[in-house]
């Protein structure tokens, strides 16, 4: 009874990180099935991730009023809002990624297509990874740490896989035109964001855990 | 009236007390907004004169008995000069305590008016300034390890933990504004009480002197706290008390509570009860506990988070403090007595020559000074001891938390290489499903080649024995009608319907979406236009398309025109790149 509004917002809170969650996971299959010419699939991924897009900003919109009608956490609301804001851009990213797939169309060569699915999936690990150290975030702070390594193992691992990938383009393939290579660049760029913007939350993580560790 | 006259010196120095130690109340709950500050500064005027009233008698006592003022014009310029000292020393940022500058004050009256100084109270009093600020280090060392003990247990969610705070420092601000009304107060009206006497009748009850003075005391600093503690939370409030409000929660209940036990008549009267020895009821600054409790915390949290330059600024403000004050009222005490021929004592006023003349007075002796130096003697050797015992405990926490901080390591690591090999397995399997259906479809062709070399063998052997029958057959006729039948059966073999239609089904299988689209953009193609559109969609040339039509590629040139025209292009669009683009 005396917990109604904060297990109110607490709800909401749990629920955007199921929004973020899913994004990711729509990112990966959406890449996957595109590459893989499931076209169908790929379209609903598509649609998919466009709802949960707007679905994520209301519920974060959501929050924001709460937080700050009820003067709730004063001295932490404006590090939580900037970090669903930074998990928000990470929806934002994932469609607008995808969105790219979709109109581009890039041509990826059969030889480069497993190589885009490791891309893929190691830069969706990262952000995957980050869920878990926001949630822990609220319920235990000590533990962010701990979490957020993963993070920045498969940041690491994201840059390194790519920047294979495109030597690989540039210097193995010289069938593919040189508009082609580029093309194929900025997508290996695209798939990187997300682990990159991942990255940019876990250094947000680490700080907002050191203020509330006790 | 002239009472009123002379305790407004009280007044003023209550209020002053108000504005400048609320912050030290509700300064972090306020300042941090999780209490707003109306709702705090009803709460914490309130209890201070709660604590006024009815705890405030204690700490009068000890006052009292280090120099009783008989007369009001002595408590006047005492009150008086302590508030100048505590105003000067805020106004220039300067440590300040307003219960050392009292004991100056009254230290000063002593010497002026040559009545003895009880330097076993002073002794009391000294060493509580030094307890007060460690018994707040202790406590809120403590209660900070309960509290994190606590949070890290429960992992309780922020949100429900905010409410859990905000009551808190409700509860825990309403306990020190109690406290610090019964320890201070006597700071406020301690030097007017042995000044006057007088009782007021009201129906059944009977208010004493103390009883109006204290309250008189306590609203005079609600009224500090209500009128300008506001600004000083604003401005030089978060200075000293800028802190999370968990850590706030346990720096202001550690303040509450030595104020506490430091001026509670009835926990003293406890200790004596079960044999212990009687605490010393003396007013202690709160400024200064809290400055106490703060470090008691960081030395929780690691030695380089202790404000030893805080520790400094204690020992500045008890030494200035009383100084600045006695010397001050001294001064003024010649002048309101010689030039205001003021009554400023009840005693007849002789030279001083000894601080130790009076009568009545314990005399300072040997014995007093034995006390003084074993108990600072005593104060270094505890004080010595803890440190070492802690820089050990330290060292040996920071080893075990290096260890621990190496093996999480290791197991991080091998969890991260985990996950890598979980995603390169994952890999080889999606790369195996499409090999395993790439294997699966050139399966299926290769069945289809060898069931049509069956059947191009089969209708070989049926051409090559009909052949055979017509060289046999002799009638001309019939052998003409024969080989007829043979060439008609070629010819109708000739037209490849089923190889044809495995070639439409592979452009379909490849172009899967293609058909429905081209249905979408043109719906009133014919059967013959739509495979035409595909074979163009999968780059066969005019010539290449002529025989899987079975027309002439001049036919096919004239399907391409019509093509054209349904789908309306331009002369510069070329076909096939506006086909490959639906």
């Amino acid at each position: 009874m005396f917990f109604t509004k904060a297990n109110k917002s607490i709800a909401l809170i749990d629920s955007f990180f199921n929004c973020v969650d899913q994004s990711v996971l729509l990112f990966k299959e959406g890449v996957k099935n595109y590459l893989y010419k499931n076209t169908e699939n790929f379209n609903n991924n598509l649609q998919s991730l466009a709802n949960l897009e707007i679905e994520s900003d209301q519920i974060r919109r959501k929050i924001e009023n709460t937080l700050y009608t009820q003067s709730l956490m004063p001295q932490l609301r404006g590090d939580i809002l900037r970090l669903l804001e930074e998990l928000d851009n990470l929806i934002d990213l994932s469609k607008k990624n995808l969105f790219q797939f979709d109109v581009e169309i890039p041509m990826v060569p059969q030889e480069l297509v497993q190589d885009f699915v490791k891309l893929t999936q190691i830069s969706v690990s990262a952000a995957e990874s980050v869920i878990p150290a926001a949630k822990s975030y609220f319920n235990e702070p000590s533990t962010v740490n701990e979490k957020i390594h993963r993070v920045f193992f498969f940041e690491k691992e994201t840059d390194v896989y790519a920047d294979v990938v495109r030597r690989k383009i540039f210097r193995e393939m010289p069938s593919l035109k040189l508009s082609e290579k580029f093309h194929l660049r900025y997508f290996t760029l695209h798939i990187e964001n997300i682990s990159d913007t991942a990255e940019k939350v876990a250094d947000l993580l680490a700080i907002m855990a050191i203020k509330r560790i006790m | 009236m002239l009472f009123l006259l002379f305790i407004t010196s009280g007044l003023f120095l209550g209020w002053s007390l108000g504005a400048n130690d609320a912050a030290n109340v509700f300064g972090t709950a306020v300042g941090s907004r999780m209490i707003k500050f109306r709702k705090a500064a009803i709460i914490a005027s309130l209890f201070v004169i709660l604590g006024a009233v009815l705890q405030g008698t204690g700490a009068t006592e000890t006052l009292s008995s280090l120099g009783s003022i008989d007369a009001m014009g002595g408590a006047f310029t005492v009150a008086l000069c302590s508030a100048i000292v505590v105003t000067w020393m805020t106004y220039y940022k300067l440590p300040v305590s307003t219960s050392q500058a009292i004991v100056g004050a009254i230290i000063g009256w002593c010497f002026y008016t040559s009545n003895p100084v009880d330097y076993k109270v002073l002794t009391v009093i000294a060493v509580s300034w030094f307890t007060g600020p460690l018994l707040g280090a202790i406590f809120s060392g403590l209660l900070y390890l309960l509290m994190r003990y606590y949070m890290r247990r429960t992992k309780t969610h922020v949100l429900i933990l905010d409410s859990h705070i905000r009551n808190g420092l409700l509860i825990v601000g309403a306990f020190a504004a109690f406290s610090l009304g019964a320890n201070n107060v006597s700071n406020v009206m301690g030097v007017f009480v042995n000044s006057t006497s007088f009782h007021i009748n009201a129906g059944p009850f009977t208010f004493t002197n103390t009883h109006v003075l204290f309250l008189l005391g306590g609203l005079s600093i609600a009224a500090g706290i209500l009128t300008y503690s506001k600004k000083v939370i604003n401005t030089v409030g978060h200075g000293l008390l800028e802190m999370t409000p968990e850590t706030a929660i346990v720096v202001v209940l550690s303040q509450a509570l030595v104020l506490f036990i430091f001026s509670s008549t009835a926990l003293s009267d406890l200790f004596v009860r079960i044999g212990l020895p009687a605490i010393p009821l003396v007013p202690v600054s709160s400024t200064q506990v809290i400055v106490g409790a703060l470090i008691g915390i960081g030395a929780i949290k690691g030695i380089q988070e202790i404000r030893f330059k805080m520790l400094g600024t204690i020992m500045l403000g008890w030494l200035m403090t009383p100084v600045l004050a006695g010397l001050l009222t001294f001064i003024s005490l010649f002048f309101v007595n010689n030039v205001f021929k003021i009554d400023i004592t009840h005693k007849q006023l002789t030279v001083v020559t000894s601080p130790a003349a009076g009568p009545t007075t314990t005399v300072i002796n040997l014995p007093v000074n034995t006390v003084l130096i074993s108990v600072t003697a005593i104060a270094l050797a505890v004080m010595g001891i803890t440190a070492y015992l802690y820089f050990r405990h330290y060292r040996s926490k920071t080893a075990a938390r290096e260890y621990n901080t190496r093996l999480n390591e290791q197991l991080q690591y091998a969890e991260l290489q985990k996950s890598l090999s979980e995603i390169e397995i994952k890999q080889v399997q999606v790369e195996n499903s499409s090999l395993h259906n790439r294997l699966e479809e050139k399966r299926k062709e290769l069945v289809n080649y060898a069931l049509n070399i069956a059947d191009q063998r089969q209708f070989l052997e049926l051409t090559c024995a009909a052949l055979e029958e017509c060289c046999r057959e002799s009638d001309p006729q019939k052998k003409n009608s024969q080989i007829r039948e043979v060439i008609r059966s070629v010819k109708q073999k000739m037209s490849f319907t089923d190889e044809i239609e495995q070639i439409y089904q592979q452009a379909e299988h490849v172009n899967d979406e293609f058909p429905s689209r081209l249905t979408e953009l043109s719906p009133h193609l014919s059967a013959q236009e739509r495979k035409l559109a595909l074979l163009l969609r999968v780059g066969f040339s005019s010539k290449e398309i002529a025989p899987l039509l079975n027309i002439s590629t001049k036919s096919v040139e004239i399907a391409r025109y019509r093509l054209r025209k349904k789908f309306d292009l331009k002369k510069e669009i070329n076909l096939t790149q506006f086909i490959k683009t639906i």
